[in-house]
């Protein structure tokens, strides 16, 4: 089990103008399962496609269409739960968010406001320095994504597609335990990291697969410690939410600037609104965006054309049984199984496709040599052709082939630098490479003496000077290991010398 | 509870359907007639009893997760009052 | 063989299967009696064509010895069924122009059975009403008239097409849909059967919703017999509705045994309403004592709560359409207004809304969103949701106590005069439900069987509520009732 042991970060602090203010942040985050099919219709959920292709009747919300829930999603919610160490709630339900918006055929949203089925767990932040918050996730609930609205394309016209409408989103909402912008980017890094490893989303915040409302208040120090004693969410100032992030680095700017406005607000005097606003970042400003929230009254209540999803307690074990390790452990077992460190592990484990070839190439070998040679060598080296791991041309068998060479002390390491190069760029079994190329060291000590007995004999002076000064012994290393084109073992080189030296 | 000109207006704003001015007070009225009646369900006790979920409780049915559907753009569009280069066309909005 | 169209269901399809008429035979005299009664105004959308095309297919299918239960039998469809092709617009003009690229699951079916389609049937708007006076296209009228008088009455609603074009042989019957008494009250006003089945039976899919949880769809017919026989072709367990019943579908006119014997009839006490008519009273008298004489156990029940019902419909049904109807924004089909410069996205929805919808919806749809707005979701939503519940606990309680059926009246009056209720408040009109909105609300099985006429000759019809699923009970008893009643009445040709 988990055995990581983490300081609690230090809490970032604004500098007003009268005090220094702290944050508080909660998220909700919104994750697009990694399904091929909607959440409630039969179209498919490909990214990218013809405008209102991937819309089934029910999608556009024809008269008298009717929503089926794709199981699938179902699964995958249940899965996120656990790998958030959620409790699973066995009986849920969907219920109708209604608002009037071109992109919402229906007129309103199936989400599940009052029954979540999932609800509370928790997610360990690391921040890098050897430093982590735990962030409590209040619940996790399934809903229907909208459409798009192209606001660009007509002066006078917005063009509405279709094809995200409906697609299955896990709402993610934590509480407001983030405590600063680095720990926000953290958090959802931490979100997706799991999710990737679970297969539930594939996390891509560019296709808006991944997207976060933000809602940011200021408080006094001091303030925070006391909403914690007594989840009295009075002792904390008032929150604005930014919708629909999806940036890491807008994200963190927003709040920084969000928290930054609200400051001026309270120390000139004023009181923090309410509201929902947007983050603009070519102004680096967030603004109001009072026209959507204009008479907002969602009247949530149960969809009638969907009967209470109720799962059983078997199904949900033989999830949690199928679960991968997820990135906490592996972490942690990577630490304690191939003595790496932290930071090495921390690495290893960002992504379960990395994880799952330093494992393949650490397995029956050195541990802590195959996370040097991962992450130093092959990383670098992928990372300058600007490929992941999964495009790597070096597999791990090779790789782990190199290694056992060194190991063996059949190749020195700077050999082994010029063979990775050469498995990187020609391929091929690196044992043979070594053996076809004569790149193998020469560790028979008797052809070693030879060449440093040819080398003294041809070298008196120098050997007189060694004699006086030891130091000088390396000389006659390097010549031998030019003579040897390098492949000596420059260890026996090194006694061999000395004893013939007689030093 | 009694609804007067301003709450009816409220409500059909928020049910976007337009009113005119003039025609508020017999609206206000007639909700007033209709929740006049509905206030009747106060005199039950309901007191402890679940609201009712589905009236024909079964459980609920599940798809796979298959493509069955889609790839319509035609079909979609055919009933569109304003329907642009695949897409449906609606007044500008304002964000 | 002259006046086809009269014929019943089970009457043509044996006269069918005998060689001794042809389906094209049929459609013809049913889509001339058809033209001679626009009158009636019960057929808002004729389809000659498809009924031809698909009565010349039947007849293929009967002489090669290969059909299916309504194979050739010509039928009308309200308005609220999406029809492949044909215009559906739930007598909206919201909807108007909108032809659907899809068939609902139940006229596939009907389809499938080999049934032909003369067209769309009247209603009111949205299926909100019980006089049929909401429809854009103008209502439907009664082919029933009281005595000599010739002031045009109410078919009913919302299905009143449906039961005018049944009870004026328009067609051999007709689909009905019932959300609070719509598919009950039309065939008492109009001398006809219907028959709305537990929620589930039939699938939901491709109709028009109105309330969700309330609402299913039920043949409309000339005899019991027919109602069992439409009714088993469409129903059954549906994919694309997850509230669709994954039951066997029974054999329902094999059911039809007249064989009531130790059955127990609950008579409710609280369905004697205050002031109803002396003449309803009777008949409800004499339908209990038709059963019993039948051979049935006639018991007195109560159903405690049968007053709140019609307050409870009023919050659920209204607040489940304010979010139903929200997808007409003329968007993606339908009406759209013609908008002024400068008005944007808003006053889009707004005008168009407005226009689109008529009144009573546009009442219903403010009252249900207004229900289900904040701070008063508690006290009349789920208020009403937990009434709900009480009053299918009371059903449940007669149920286990042994009732096989209960007897009831189907409406508080005859057929009513079209504009008579016109400066009536809501509320009156909504007490034509009175009797018939509690079985929604249980989700139980209704039929409205006609058992007399009143002083002016009107149909009056009696309704029987049957334990849920089990519609083949339920219309046995229906058709004991319906041999004992003996009502043969119709309705003169004056249109």
């Amino acid at each position: 089990m988990l055995d990581l042991t983490y300081e609690t970060p230090k809490i970032k602090t604004i500098a007003g103008a009268k005090h220094d203010w702290e944050l508080v942040i909660g998220m909700e985050v919104h994750a697009q399962v990694s399904s091929n099919a909607k959440l409630f219709s039969g179209a498919s959920t490909r990214f990218g496609a013809e405008p209102n292709s991937n819309v089934a009747f029910v999608d556009a919300a024809m008269p008298g269409m009717l929503p089926v829930i794709n199981e699938y999603c179902v699964e995958q919610a249940v899965r996120t739960g656990l790998g958030l160490k959620a409790e699973i709630n066995l009986v849920s339900a969907f219920d109708r968010k209604n608002y009037f918006y071109p992109d919402l055929p229906q007129g309103y949203q199936i989400s599940q406001l009052y029954h979540p089925i999932v609800g509370e767990g928790e997610v360990l932040v690391e921040l890098g320095d050897g430093t982590a918050r735990k962030v409590r996730i209040e619940r996790i609930h399934m809903e229907q994504d909208a459409g798009k609205s192209i606001h660009d394309m007509d002066p006078n016209m917005s063009f509405v597609d279709l094809n995200r409408t409906g697609v299955c989103l896990m709402e993610i909402v934590s509480r407001p335990d983030i405590r600063g912008p680095e720990e926000a980017a953290a958090y959802i890094a931490k979100l997706r990291q799991i999710m990737r490893y679970l297969g539930t989303c594939d996390g891509n915040m560019q296709n808006g697969n991944l997207r976060a409302d933000v809602n940011v208040s200021i408080c006094l120090p001091g303030a925070y410690e006391k909403y914690m004693e007594t989840q009295d969410f009075s002792h904390l100032g008032t929150r604005c939410e930014i919708k629909n992030m999806n940036s890491m680095r807008f994200i963190q700017q927003a709040i920084e600037v969000e928290a930054r406005r609200q400051i001026a607000i309270v120390e000139g005097g004023g009181e923090v609104e309410q509201e929902t606003r947007l983050y603009d970042p070519d102004k680096g400003e967030t603004r109001s965006m009072r026209s959507k929230e204009e008479a907002h009254d969602y009247r949530y209540f149960p969809d009638p054309d969907l009967m209470p999803l109720e799962i059983e307690q078997a199904w949900v074990d033989d999830i949690a049984k199928a679960l991968p390790e997820l990135p906490d452990e592996k972490k942690a077992r990577f630490i304690s199984d191939f003595g790496l460190s932290d930071y090495d592990a921390s690495v290893l484990t960002a992504d379960v496709e990395s994880a799952g070839y330093f494992e393949a190439v650490a397995e029956g070998r050195d541990g802590k040599l195959a996370a040097n040679w991962v992450i130093n060598e092959l990383f670098g080296r992928l990372k300058k052709e600007d490929h992941d791991i999964t495009e790597s041309p070096v597999s791990p068998a090779q790789l782990g082939g190199i290694i056992e060479l060194i190991t063996k002390g059949d190749i020195s390491g700077k050999i082994a630098k010029d063979l990775f190069e050469i498995v990187y760029t020609e391929g091929g079994e690196p044992s043979e490479i070594v053996e076809k190329r004569g790149m193998k060291q020469v560790t028979d000590t008797g052809a070693i003496e030879t060449a440093v007995d040819e080398v003294i004999a041809a070298n008196p002076a120098q050997v007189e000077k060694a004699k006086a000064n030891p130091k000088l012994a390396g000389w006659f290393v390097g010549q031998v290991m030019k003579a040897t084109g390098g492949k000596a073992n420059p260890k026996a080189v090194n006694q061999i010398v000395a004893a013939k030296l007689g030093l | 509870m009694s609804i007067d000109q301003n709450t009816a207006a409220k409500v059909a704003k928020l049910a976007r359907i337009k009113v005119e001015e003039d025609a508020l007070p017999a609206l206000a009225s007639e909700f007033n007639t209709i929740l006049g009646f509905i206030e009747q369900l106060n005199e039950v006790d309901v007191e402890g009893v679940e609201p009712m979920v589905s009236v024909t409780p079964m459980r609920l049915k599940r798809r796979d997760d298959v493509v069955t559907d889609g790839d319509q753009q035609d079909k979609v569009l055919s009933n569109a009052p304003d329907a642009r280069e695949g897409f449906f066309a609606v007044p500008k909005v304002v964000e | 063989m002259s006046d086809l169209n009269k014929l019943t269901l089970a009457e043509a399809r044996d006269a069918l299967r005998k060689g001794d008429t042809t389906s094209v035979e049929l459609t013809e005299s049913c889509l001339a009696a058809i033209d001679a009664a626009d009158a009636l105004n019960a057929f808002v959308h004729k389809t000659p064509d498809i009924a031809l095309e698909r009565a010349a297919a039947a007849d293929t299918r009967i002489k090669s010895g290969d059909a299916p239960s309504m194979c050739g039998l010509p039928i009308g469809i309200k308005d609220l069924f999406c029809t492949k092709g044909v215009p559906s617009q739930a007598a909206s003009r919201i909807l108007e122009g909108f032809k659907p690229e899809y068939e609902s699951t139940v006229s596939q079916k009907l389809a499938d059975a080999g049934a032909v389609m003369l067209g769309k049937l009247n209603m009111d708007e949205f299926a909100m009403g019980s006089s049929n006076e909401t429809s854009v296209y103008g209502n439907a009228v009664n082919p029933w008239r009281r005595g000599n008088d010739d002031a045009p009455l109410t078919p009913g609603g919302s299905s009143g097409g449906s039961a005018a074009a049944v009870a004026a042989d328009l067609c051999l019957a007709a689909t009905g849909t019932d959300t609070g008494g719509s598919i009950r009250q039309p065939a008492a006003f109009t001398g006809t059967v219907g028959i709305k089945p537990t929620y589930g039976r039939c699938s939901r899919w491709g109709i028009v919703a109105f309330a969700s949880s309330l609402d299913q769809a039920g043949p409309m017919t000339k005899s019991v017999r027919d109602a069992a026989i439409m009714l088993e072709a469409m129903m059954g367990h549906d994919p694309k509705d997850s509230t669709s019943a994954e039951l066997a579908v029974p054999d329902f006119e094999a059911m039809l045994t007249g064989d009531i014997r130790g059955k127990k009839i609950g008579i409710p006490r609280e369905y004697h309403m205050e002031g109803m008519p002396a003449e309803i009273d009777a008949l409800w008298a004499e339908g209990r004592k038709m059963l019993a004489d039948a051979g049935a156990e006639i018991v007195d029940i109560s159903l405690p709560h049968t007053k709140y019902a019609l307050p409870a419909y009023y919050v659920i049904a209204p607040a489940e359409a304010s979010s139903n109807l929200a997808r007409y924004d003329g968007v993606r089909y339908g009406h759209r207004a013609t908008l002024a410069q400068g008005d944007g996205i808003t006053e889009m929805y707004e005008k168009t809304r407005a226009e689109g919808f008529g009144h009573e919806v546009q009442r219903r749809v403010m009252v249900g969103t207004y229900v289900l707005s904040a701070g008063f979701y508690d006290a009349y939503y789920n208020r009403a949701r937990r009434v709900r519940t009480l009053i299918k606990r009371d059903f449940e309680t007669v149920f286990a106590q042994g009732v096989d059926a209960i007897l009831t009246p189907a409406t508080p009056s005859a057929a009513f005069g079209l504009g008579e209720m016109t400066d009536a408040d809501p509320v009156q009109m909504y007490l034509n439900d009175v009797f018939t909105v509690t079985v929604n609300l249980a989700g139980l099985p209704g039929i409205s069987v006609p058992a007399g006429v009143d002083a002016q000759g009107l149909p009056l019809g009696l309704q029987l509520i049957g334990r849920p699923w089990e519609e083949g009970d339920l219309l046995n008893t229906a058709y004991a009732l319906e041999t004992a009643a003996g009502f043969v009445a119709k309705p003169g040709n004056w249109w």
